[in-house]
């Protein structure tokens, strides 16, 4: 298939998951920053915007800034709006391939961004309507595109993302220690009940964190997500080695995986933001490196044309 | 005050009742200053459009509970329902202090009863109680606590005094609502949240997992705990399924059930595995065909004898329906006093025991100016208002209090306080009475900070129970200071880190791959 179709399905993945995990995310939190007094406030939601991977754009950052960035905010990949927005823009590139299920799904969404209101209480259902959105556009994806080479580049790229996103969720137990945290981490990744169910009464930070990081049969936990873009390199890539990779972004995806997954857990707490960060970063560099292997002709175009 | 609350003291002065939010001249009480403040910034528009998607959600997530075979969503109102600090500190003391009386109760009235045999209550009044069950008479439970759960009915009278309704020690039922009402006020009404600590509601379900996990029988390392259901037609299958779904355990049926050597087991996919602890949502006479009523399908044969041999914890107890009987609680002050030694911290509603002859004369003559009630009901039933009743109600009454005396009590007329409630356009005083929860693990009470808060939202209406066109409302206990740990933590920046590092050294795979280019 055409690199450029295979990148804008990839894409396409990427954005629609991170709008899902940034509104999961938003919608936990958001709770959370209402009760806190004016000045925590502000510097809560600017170390929220921080671990989502954004700075403040004026010193007078607050809660209204806070919900634009985030979620409205249209000019921005951080924000919920821009994450759809950009998901639609690739879907147009590449509509000829995407099923029309698709494509409709995404474009709705995009036109509905605009119909919600702008305050607390219009970004509570606005979150809601956009997980109802993602989780439709990825049923559709699942269900009306073929499971060829296009829906392969779809799947990981909504599997990195989702490894990333989950790594953030993890990340935001950071900013707000305020009590009962882990249980607003266990509700960004919606596996409140899952949890409870193969914890039984084994609760606390330590125990949620590794069920988000570790558990081998929860879909949105990172050793899960990463396990879900290996087998798609896999399949992209289905020539046989006897000894080693040489695809970059599998020895990537795989090494963090396997570290994270063979790694002692007893001191997780302490590790985890060391963990969090190495997942964003191998996330990033695997994303690199599908880009260079798959995607990026353009580079090496241009390398021809210097020597000659 | 914006519009919404326009005659809205006239109407609190024609009840009679103790207002929760303002004073007689709609000045609003400290508690609700935050709350009024926020409620004076919102418009008709946003408050029923708020109030329209509280309703909602609680549809979509499916807070209902079951109405004449009829699915429907338990409403809730905008305008929570504020304790402060110090009232809370009596309720919690008071409610704690009963359940431990009530325990004491239980366990004398199914082992020696030297209640009756030292004359503060008469023996006849205990055995004659529908839910006096003799058989569950000698022995322990194990883990030996009888009132895991309890939720003790409080009202407000028109002195502002908190008197208590009754007590359930059955299967009390609300606490999901609880929970429930405070998610969805959380995004309903945000804007009231900030600036005051509100104690938490949401660690109920891991209390009450440990208490019920503590009180296992001795000698179970890892205690399997399950929710006994009626089933999908019972009117708090909701709250069963949330329950469980929050403790992270298994729901069960009586058909999931086997009882085996006195032992208790469970029916699943990897054969057959121990029940440790039932947190039975079922009433006694369903519980076990082979003690109770026979023809039920909703129990297991064997439970009551499991129990006896210690083999399994029954939460609650069986058989503590003794003490939800009305005439025992009129005795409820002595009992404390009995008991604990203690002088009881919150007072009973004054109650008329008709068997005495004075009293029965007495209520015959003023049938009309009091509320009667028969000794086991709950949910309201059966229960009459004297001034809201027809002549004929009334003499009906008079008949079955005459050939049934041991049947009913009779309590004057309180006129609940009221908290004001969205109605139509506007707010208006509407009845409330709170249902707070506690939790006795054996060692401690627990009251849940908050509780139930039932409205009555027809106007002038007293009676809140659900089955009956009540709703309820969010109940905030605010702490006092910050003393609850939440937001005063320090907190680490997250950009500085100083640890070891664990992972192995990152191999930089775009430099190389630059290096092989060259």
């Amino acid at each position: 298939m055409l690199s450029r179709i295979a990148e804008s399905l990839f894409w396409i993945g990427r954005y629609v998951e991170r709008a899902d995990g940034t509104a999961r995310i938003l919608d936990v939190h958001l709770e959370r920053l209402n009760h806190l007094p004016m000045e925590e406030q502000r510097s809560v939601a600017q170390e929220l915007l921080a671990v989502m991977g954004a700075r403040p754009q004026s010193e007078d950052f607050g809660l209204p800034e806070l919900l634009n960035a985030l979620a409205y905010d249209k000019g921005s990949a951080t924000s919920i709006a821009g994450s759809l927005g950009a998901a639609r823009e690739n879907a147009r590139r590449a509509r000829e391939t995407v099923s029309s299920g698709l494509w409709e799904s995404l474009n709705t969404t995009y036109y509905g961004l605009n119909q919600h209101r702008k305050d607390v209480v219009g970004t509570y259902r606005f979150c809601n309507w956009v997980l109802e959105r993602t989780a439709m556009v990825s049923g559709l994806a699942d269900t009306t595109v073929s499971h060829d080479e296009s829906w392969l580049f779809l799947v990981l790229g909504r599997s990195l993302e989702r490894a990333d996103m989950t790594a953030r969720m993890l990340s935001t137990r950071d900013v707000l220690s305020a009590g009962m945290s882990w249980v607003n981490m266990l509700r960004c990744a919606g596996a409140y009940e899952s949890f409870l169910r193969t914890r039984r009464a084994a609760f606390g930070d330590q125990h949620a964190a590794e069920f988000l990081l570790l558990d081998r049969l929860f879909p949105r936990s990172i050793v899960y997500a990463l396990r879900d873009a290996d087998e798609c390199l896999a399949k992209l890539d289905p020539s046989a080695q006897r000894v080693g990779f040489i695809n970059d972004a599998r020895r990537i995806v795989g090494q963090a995986r396997t570290f994270l997954e063979f790694h002692r857990t007893d001191d997780l707490m302490s590790e985890l933001p060391e963990h969090m960060e190495r997942v964003q970063k191998a996330v990033s560099q695997a994303s690199d490196a599908i880009s260079r292997k798959y995607f990026n002709q353009a580079d090496e175009l241009a390398w021809v044309g210097e020597v000659s | 005050m914006s519009d919404l609350f326009q005659d809205y003291s006239e109407a609190a002065g024609r009840t009679g009742a103790y207002d929760e939010m303002f004073t007689p001249g709609q000045q609003a009480r400290e508690s609700y200053g935050q709350l009024a403040g926020a409620l004076r910034e919102l418009s008709l528009a946003d408050v029923t459009a708020r109030a329209d998607s509280m309703a909602r959600t609680f549809l979509d997530r499916g807070v209902t509970f079951d109405f004449a075979g009829e699915e429907r969503p338990f409403p809730l109102d905008i305008v929570p329902r504020v304790i402060p600090a110090h009232e809370w500190t009596v309720l919690e003391k008071g409610v704690a202090q009963r359940v431990r009386a009530l325990e004491a109760f239980l366990n004398d009235v199914y082992d020696k009863m030297t209640v009756v045999s030292d004359g503060v209550i008469p023996r006849q009044l205990v055995t004659t109680s529908a839910h006096f069950h003799r058989q569950v008479h000698g022995f322990e439970p194990a883990g030996g606590v009888r009132v895991h759960v309890s939720g003790i009915d409080v009202v407000r009278d028109a002195a502002g005094t908190f008197r208590v309704l009754e007590d359930n020690v059955r299967v009390p039922s609300g606490v999901s609502y609880v929970l429930e009402n405070r998610r969805a006020m959380a995004k309903g009404l945000p804007e009231a949240f900030g600036q005051q600590l509100i104690r938490p509601v949401e660690e109920y379900p891991r209390r009450l997992l440990s208490a019920l996990r503590k009180t296992a029988p001795s000698g179970v390392d890892d205690p399997t705990v399950v929710v006994l259901t009626p089933g999908v037609f019972n009117s708090a299958y909701f709250e069963h399924t949330l329950l469980a779904g929050l403790m992270g355990v298994e729901l069960v049926e009586g058909r999931d059930l086997i009882c085996r050597g006195n032992r208790v087991y469970m029916r699943t996919t990897a054969g057959e595995q121990r029940v440790d602890v039932i947190y039975k949502r079922i009433d006694d006479e369903f519980l076990d065909p082979l003690q109770f009523r026979a023809d039920s399908m909703l129990g297991c044969p064997g439970l009551v004898n499991a129990a006896r041999a210690g083999g399994v914890t029954i939460a609650n107890a069986v058989g503590n329906g003794v003490a939800d009987d009305k005439l025992v609680y009129s005795y409820v002050p002595e009992l404390i006093r009995y008991y604990l030694g203690e002088e009881p911290v919150i007072a009973n509603v004054d109650t008329f025991r008709l068997e005495e002859k004075e009293a029965r004369e007495h209520v015959l003559d003023r049938l009309d100016e009091l509320v009667v009630k028969p000794v086991d009901g709950s949910g309201g039933k059966g229960l009459v208002i004297g001034p809201d009743a027809s002549r004929e109600e009334l003499e009906a009454l008079r008949k079955r209090v005459i050939a049934d005396p041991r049947g009913w009590i009779a309590q004057p007329v309180l006129q609940l306080s009221t908290v004001p409630t969205l109605s139509g356009d506007k707010f208006g005083p509407r009845h409330v009475d709170l249902r707070p929860f506690a939790v006795n693990d054996g060692d401690d009470v627990w009251v849940l900070p908050g509780g139930l808060t039932r409205v009555a939202l027809k106007e002038g209406s007293l009676i809140v129970n659900s089955s009956q066109g009540g709703g309820s409302k969010d109940t905030w206990v605010l702490a006092d200071s910050p003393q609850v740990p939440v937001e005063t933590l320090p907190r680490e920046a997250i950009t500085v880190r100083e640890r070891v590092s664990v992972w192995p050294v990152e191999s930089n795979w775009r430099d190389r791959q630059a290096e092989q280019q060259q």
